[in-house]
């Protein structure tokens, strides 16, 4: 575990360092430009859906799916980042509960 | 080059809205402490990432994996994987902040969604500087703290599941991707992802469906025509400031 800690932190920091290093041009071709701009987007949404539905190598329904329900609602209405996850948090383990 | 100096009030303005979403920003580390540690990371493990990474976003993705039952080294090339875009700031910061030497090697540590979000639109390099320094400055003091405090009451609170925190980590990853739903191909793109992530569960090793969801930036990127501008958060998208 520490060495994957180190190791990704690390590589996280030159990745950043590098951004302000190399020259501009580097991302200019615009197949790199989109790929590069979509990953996030990939990689955050498929978090998205193993955090709320996967357990090991299963997929399951419970009270996660009403902790992302309430995310959904409260990035809506603009709510700010702490109550969308706290939020979540809480529906979640009230769910448990009942 | 010469520019105008800023006056009082643009200075102070600027250093109020970066304490402020240092502030917000930084208050969520008690959210990233507790369910790292919650994941099956030590106390230490989790305020290491916070110093050493510091990039909420890959820090949750490397504890998510880790708790999801996925090798250590597939958390760390998935956070790796989302640290990319912070190249992607750097390379529209750089001309802006203008910084050589130590003090690029520095600035570099706090380039992140918010520092960039709050400097990027300022019009001069002294005003992104402030921006830049104050906003990179307060949330590394205080989300690292907040880590602190969230990793050790996490470890008093033992199972995630007591107080939801399970669900916390879905609803972070959420967080962070909403403000690039805006745009119709990124729509596509996470459902493509989500779909894909999801059929790969059951039949590949925890961790592997979400490097195999980075597939679809991969191939949609290849396949789609037309310029898209890169996207750089705005002072819009950082929480806090809406």
């Amino acid at each position: 575990m520490w060495a994957a800690v180190l190791l990704a932190g690390i590589g996280c920091y030159l990745l950043k360092l590098a951004g302000l290093s190399l020259p501009e041009r580097v991302l200019s071709h615009p197949t790199v430009e989109r790929v590069a701009d979509l990953i996030p987007v990939a990689l955050l949404a498929a978090l998205v859906a193993v955090q709320v539905v996967a357990d090991g190598t299963s997929l399951t329904l419970d009270a996660r799916v009403l902790g992302l329900a309430f995310a959904v609602v409260a990035l809506l209405l603009r709510m700010p980042f702490l109550v969308v996850v706290v939020g979540a948090a809480v529906v979640a383990a009230l769910a448990r509960l009942v | 080059m010469t520019e105008p100096a800023l006056t009082p009030s643009e200075r102070s303005g600027i250093v109020r809205d970066g304490l402020a979403v240092g502030v917000a920003t930084g208050a969520y580390g008690i959210g990233f402490g507790a369910v790292s540690v919650a994941s099956g990371l030590s106390v230490a493990q989790t305020c290491v990432l916070s110093l050493l990474m510091f990039t909420g976003a890959s820090q949750f993705a490397l504890a998510g994996v880790v708790a999801a039952g996925g090798a250590p080294m597939s958390g760390a090339a998935t956070a790796l994987l989302l640290g990319t875009r912070n190249t992607l700031y750097g390379l529209r910061m750089a001309p802006l902040l203008r910084w050589r030497g130590w003090r690029r090697a520095a600035a570099a540590h706090v380039l992140i969604d918010e520092s960039t979000a709050m400097s990027v639109n300022r019009e001069s390099t002294a005003a992104a500087r402030l921006g830049f320094l104050t906003t990179g400055g307060s949330v590394f003091v205080l989300w690292n703290l907040a880590t602190a405090v969230g990793a050790f009451a996490g470890e008093a609170v033992g199972d995630p599941r007591t107080f939801g925190l399970d669900a916390a980590v879905g609803a972070a990853f959420l967080a962070l991707l909403w403000p690039r739903l805006k745009d119709r191909r990124n729509v596509l793109v996470g459902v493509l992802a989500a779909l894909v992530a999801l059929s790969m569960v059951p039949i590949t090793a925890p961790g592997v469906p979400v490097l195999a969801a980075g597939g679809v930036a991969l191939l949609v990127g290849v396949l789609a025509r037309g310029e898209d501008p890169t996207e750089i958060p705005g002072p819009g998208d950082v929480g806090g400031h809406r």
